[in-house]
């Protein structure tokens, strides 16, 4: 990656510095789609999960509805803001239908209900959204079966698998999946940088229009260093995931027995420790998310910080206030506990002496943040 | 010390937390998520709590090196401020709502979940004095914010921090622009922060609609016109009453009280707002005091300004307070501060005036 900052050139120009970078944005889309097990004509280049999702999204409701009058959209409430902020967008101002799938109770979603989602009017989907994996509970869906059901009745599925690319074993062919959304952040590669697999045969209308590159879908200057670090990320996640995820999930495990050693009343949110789907791990390996009663999240969050622990509530709205997690809600939880609830990320940089040192700090840090809850800063 | 920096994204609150750090004391700065819809970005001097203050005040933080989160008390605040707010115009008192938020969020709320969490104590960027469990006015009167803080019991000052006490306003503005800080020049906020466009009238009319009523003269009790909701009004307003029958004297007249029970606003000539005999509620004495023993303070009425001299007579649940120089516009919902001693900056104690008694009061002619 480094070596193409210094590098001039528009992948787009025709002449030798340009020929030069294209040359680096094709063997890197031909290594991102050998890691991948697509083909190199199914990547669009994009600024990273949000925009892929929007365009997924966006541009494949859009242009079944110009071509087949479809106008329904069928997504779990557990998915990615990416991904629902733009079907209830599409809603609003589109006049898209929403059909929200039921999830279990650990945020996952079933081919039964999918099937008897599509079945109550399939003529009119236009699209199938539900993620890989989910990015606050760790629970991964069975993306091939649904991709089965969706097959069925010729409607195109879209995946959000920003989690699972490099973590989990994610071949886009053998899925069955008609679009696809990664990111480079979530791997070690650099920041700004994705890829929406869209099938040659899907149809999206573009969000961005201009110069007509990758296909015509997303126009713009290619960021010929991103898209290089994008592919050395890629490669070497995919390459070192059978190494990685059985090192990562033991200490994963290790650590969420120990808090509910410590924290007899933690719960763990998603699906079980050991859990399987299909040919992987039924939870992302580097996953902890458990809920606290009587703990408020950000104080949880905010101890921790300070004895140099950093871990995740959810996501925050743009003021910065943490929002109780719309996953934990749609899973059943109530707001006390979605409140309550904390995220530890795991990763290959993480070791056992990270674990021991959450353990180590993990009780008197709960038990002052119950003192706290209970002092009352939320009535 | 480990403490609590309430940083609302202002120039105060800011230099406070910097002169903490730079005092060696631990430091976390917090901002207040006060609205439940909060504005993306601030329009003139008005409010405090949009998403353009919040970031001035995480780039403080990172100016000044130490952790900054957000603290979500908007639900708290809607409940204690706002609504008490609301509730204390249809009441017919006017409230300040800075000195309520002061009493049950920044004092409490926040203090409290911040000694649970296992700080010390909470700083603010008032301009107050507070050294020994006394509490001074600011050496800057013009900014001196005493007056807000005056209700807050010993127990809240214990665990309250006042850095710019010995700072005027200028000093303050080039202390920050002295360290590099942004906001060294960011206008002062006035009005009320949960009012973003400052017309508190049409603030209370959205919430309590409109409650029409007579308007009455004071000395002969004739209807002399009407009004929309005595909320509207606020004693000693003489503009924007409706009055359809002219005084006798043909003299401007004023609001002097407004009555929730038969929604009546009474009216009269201006000498009839001077008042001079003040009954209060239950009070909160910074200095052993006993109960029916009269003494000589400084009183304060309102947030700026309405101050004279008084005598005061303490009691459990209340106090008496005479005027040495009779006032006028003093609300009810209002707080009396007493100040005390050599000049007169010293905080005595407070309390919400409970009515403010005309019928006895002895207006001087002359």
């Amino acid at each position: 990656m480094a070596e193409q900052f210094a590098a001039v050139g528009n992948a787009s120009s025709l002449h030798a510095s340009g020929r030069a970078a294209r040359r680096v944005v094709e063997e890197s889309r031909e290594a991102i789609a050998a890691a991948l097990g697509a083909r190199p004509s199914e990547l669009i280049f994009t600024s990273g999960g949000t925009e892929s999702d929007n365009l997924a999204v966006k541009g494949i409701f859009w242009s079944r509805r110009e071509s087949d009058s479809r106008r329904r959209l069928i997504i779990s409430p557990t998915e990615h803001h990416a991904v629902l902020d733009a079907v209830e967008w599409l809603h609003k101002h589109e006049g898209a239908q929403v059909s929200w799938l039921p999830t279990d109770a650990y945020g996952g979603v079933s081919t039964d209900a999918l099937r008897g989602c599509i079945d109550e009017d399939p003529d009119d989907v236009a699209l199938v959204s539900l993620m890989w994996a989910n990015n606050e509970v760790g629970t991964v869906n069975d993306i091939a079966a649904l991709a089965r059901v969706c097959q069925a009745y010729g409607i195109p599925l879209h995946t959000d698998a920003v989690q699972a690319v490099g973590v989990l074993p994610v071949d886009v062919t053998a899925s069955g999946v008609d679009a696809l959304t990664m990111t480079g952040h979530k791997l070690g590669g650099p920041y700004g940088a994705g890829v929406l697999m869209l099938g040659t045969d899907v149809s999206a209308t573009p969000l961005a229009h201009g110069g007509g590159q990758e296909r015509d879908v997303r126009s713009g200057t290619l960021d010929t260093p991103a898209v290089r670090g994008l592919a050395v990320g890629v490669e070497a996640a995919v390459r070192g995931r059978l190494d990685r995820a059985p090192r990562v999930a033991a200490l994963r495990d290790r650590l969420v027995r120990g808090i509910q050693a410590e924290i007899p009343d933690a719960v763990l949110n998603g699906s079980p420790l050991g859990s399987v789907v299909a040919d992987g791990p039924g939870r992302l390996p580097g996953n902890a998310h458990l809920s606290f009663p009587g703990c408020e999240g950000d104080a949880l969050l905010m101890l921790l910080d300070a004895r140099g622990i950093e871990c995740s509530t959810g996501s925050a709205c743009s003021a910065g206030v943490s929002q109780p997690s719309h996953v934990l809600l749609a899973m059943g939880a109530d707001v006390e506990r979605a409140r309550g609830s904390l995220r530890f990320s795991l990763g290959h940089t993480s070791t056992e002496a990270d674990v021991d040192h959450v353990l180590e700090v993990i009780p008197a840090v709960v038990e002052r943040a119950r003192r706290a809850g209970l002092s009352g800063a939320r009535r | 010390m480990n403490v609590i920096a309430a940083m609302s994204g202002g120039v105060d609150s800011a230099v406070a937390a910097a002169l903490m750090v730079e005092a060696g004391h631990q430091v976390t700065g917090i901002h207040l998520a006060l609205a439940s819809t909060p504005d993306a970005s601030r329009t003139g001097s008005r409010g405090c709590c949009t998403v353009e203050d919040a970031n001035d005040a995480r780039r403080v933080a990172d100016v000044l090196g130490i952790p900054f989160y957000i603290w979500d008390l908007a639900e708290r605040f809607r409940v204690e401020v706002v609504d008490d707010f609301v509730a204390e115009y249809a009441a017919g008192r006017t409230p300040n709502p800075c000195v309520r938020c002061n009493e049950q969020i920044k004092f409490a709320a926040v203090l409290d979940r911040a000694l649970a969490l296992g700080f010390d104590a909470v700083v603010t960027g008032h301009h107050a004095r507070l050294r020994d469990g006394v509490l001074r006015r600011s050496v800057d009167m013009g900014k001196d914010q005493s007056y807000v803080l005056a209700t807050l019991t010993e127990r809240q000052l214990r665990g309250a921090l006042f850095p710019l006490g010995d700072l005027t306003k200028t000093q303050v503005r080039r202390e920050a622009a002295g360290r590099g800080l942004l906001v060294a020049d960011k206008p002062d906020s006035h009005d009320i922060c949960f009012i973003a466009d400052g017309n508190t009238r049409g603030f209370l009319g959205k919430h309590l609609g409109s409650r029409p009523g007579d308007i009455v003269d004071d000395e002969t009790g004739a209807v002399v016109g009407q009004h929309d909701g005595a909320h509207g009004l606020t004693v000693g307003q003489r503009r924007g009453l409706s009055l359809g029958v002219p005084a006798d004297d043909g003299k401007p007249r004023y609001v002097l009280s407004l009555s929730v029970a038969d929604n009546t606003v009474r009216v009269g000539p201006v000498a009839a707002l001077e008042v001079n005999n003040i009954r209060t509620g239950e009070p909160v004495w910074h200095t052993g005091l006993r109960t029916g023993e009269s003494f000589d303070c400084t009183v304060q009425l309102r947030a700026h300004g309405l101050i004279s001299p008084a005598t005061v007579t303490p009691y459990e649940t209340h106090a008496d307070v005479v005027l040495h120089r009779p006032q006028r516009g003093i609300s009810e919902g209002q707080t009396a501060v007493f100040y005390g001693g050599a000049d007169a900056d010293i905080v005595v104690g407070a309390a919400r005036i409970e009515s403010a008694d005309r019928s006895r009061s002895e207006v001087s002619a002359g």
